[in-house]
């Protein structure tokens, strides 16, 4: 049953801001996954060729898993509890305190022991976001984000999910704010304006070779070089990761550039600077590319086109390039 | 993306699961949270990596069956992991699990590892004692 008195389910694109926008709602803060997600700045591009899943470099739109939940609270000055667990049993012990006193939490856990997935999905992905509402018998009620409706896992199962190992282990990590800034005091257009700077410095000059628009660029060479190893398994797994990495696994479509948008529009009725407005419609055509890149993949992967690889390659730096103009236009703005 | 150019192509993933939401523009041009059930393109590259791990697991069952491999690797491939994943889950070193792969070292492995196994990979330990007698174990366990 249902411990949380009054608490309405909500159908988000992605786990941790659909997590994060849950738990500051329920303490009375309300703020949309798109202003989670945009003033976490938590959107970004990574290619790291040398970390390798299932033998497949990694490919990410956003910062790292954990991010948000790290970086929201530290920006906006909510004071936060993050804990993780040695004894798996003193964390589900917690948990059933934590419902009994109608304490909202959001629990960290491993997709491959998340038994409400449909099991084509269930990889090993250690750093998934729900929130626990009730118990019933050996049972509890999943409030997870990118579902649409309440799910329920076995306590067996749970547990196993919050004490997975690997990588990103999520060590039993349940968290939750403890108090929250008064929305009419907060100062959200020097919030948005940080938030900004931030995810546009590291996409226009990120250090190193394989974050942001270099990074980009980094894949779109790599996929061009892709036809002349001329491995037909490999070519495919490779684009099907990047894909995966873009539209599966829970953005909100086109590598979170659409929930971007819907942030950066968001901005722009707070703040009313018009650079906003025009910087939002950008980054949907953004992500309209991106989307148009996975197709042409798709097509690749399904063998119903006979294009190259290196044909491909352009549109990504087509991707590449109109984000470089965009991020311009944001910082000759914030 | 625009409301209408939404994707609603009955994912075979996600029948039964409900949809995904995603983000699209409206005819307005206002952003609003909007759901789909999924696009040909998602089903299209997940298919083809589950198919890859199809073969690898079925390549694997037919040699354990003739004893030339373990049922560890039938597993590994059958729960959609890899080497290097199956080791960190395991809490393992890289090339101990390696070993495991070997049907003679395997033979040899003490019970409370093997449980180890079965524990991460969701199935009763004689599924891996016995594999042999065992038939096809279903991932949704």
């Amino acid at each position: 049953m249902n411990l949380i008195t009054n608490y309405q389910h909500q159908h988000f694109a992605h786990c941790e801001s659909g997590v994060m926008a849950t738990l500051l709602k329920y303490r009375g803060l309300e703020l949309s996954e798109p202003m989670v997600f945009g003033l976490s700045g938590a959107l970004c591009f990574a290619f790291l060729p040398f970390m390798k899943f299932g033998n497949m470099p990694l490919v990410s739109y956003r910062m790292f898993p954990g991010h948000i939940v790290k970086a929201l609270p530290k920006r906006m000055g909510i004071s936060y509890l993050r804990k993780r667990y040695r004894n798996p049993d003193q964390a589900m012990q917690e948990l059933d305190d934590y419902l009994e006193k109608e304490q909202l939490v959001g629990l960290q856990t491993s997709a491959y022991h998340t038994t409400y997935f449909p099991p084509e999905m269930r990889f090993q992905f250690n750093a998934h976001n729900i929130i626990i509402v009730g118990k019933e018998g050996d049972e509890y009620l999943v409030s997870d984000p990118v579902f649409d409706s309440i799910q329920r896992i076995k306590a067996a199962d749970l547990k196993l999910a919050r004490f997975a190992r690997g990588l990103s282990a999520p060590r039993g990590l349940a968290h939750y704010p403890l108090e929250v800034p008064d929305p009419e005091r907060m100062d959200r257009v020097k919030l948005i304006k940080k938030a900004i700077k931030k995810t546009v410095n590291m996409m226009l000059y990120a250090p190193v070779p394989w974050i942001g628009i270099k990074g980009i660029n980094y894949l779109a060479r790599r996929v061009a070089k892709l036809s002349s190893k001329g491995d037909a398994r490999y070519t495919r797994l490779f684009l099907g990761n990047v894909v995966r990495m873009q539209e599966e696994i829970g953005t909100g479509g086109g590598g979170f550039r659409f929930m971007y948008a819907s942030f950066l529009q968001e901005a722009f009725q707070v703040t009313g600077w018009q650079a906003l407005h025009e910087a939002s419609e950008r980054m949907t055509a953004v992500g309209d590319a991106w989307r148009n890149f996975a197709l042409a993949c798709a097509q690749i992967v399904k063998k119903s086109s006979s294009a190259d690889p290196d044909e491909i390659a352009p549109l990504l730096r087509q991707c590449g390039e109109n984000e470089r103009q965009l991020y311009k236009l944001l910082k000759s703005t914030v | 993306m625009k409301i209408d150019d939404v994707p609603q192509d009955d994912n075979r993933t996600f029948k039964g699961y409900g949809t995904k939401a995603v983000y699209a523009v409206d005819g307005q041009g206002h952003y609003t949270k909007t759901a789909t059930s999924g696009w040909e393109v998602e089903e299209v590259v997940l298919r083809d990596v589950l198919d890859d791990f199809d073969a690898l697991a079925a390549d694997a069952k037919s040699r354990a069956l003739r004893g030339e491999a373990s049922p560890i690797e039938f597993f590994l491939y059958r729960r959609l992991m890899d080497l290097p994943s199956l080791a960190r889950a395991m809490g393992l070193a890289k090339w101990r699990v390696k070993r495991h792969l070997r049907p003679r070292v395997f033979n040899k492995l003490d019970t409370a590892l093997l449980q180890q196994y079965a524990d991460l990979f969701r199935i009763d330990l004689s599924a891996l004692t016995h594999f042999k007698e065992t038939t096809d174990i279903e991932p949704d366990h």
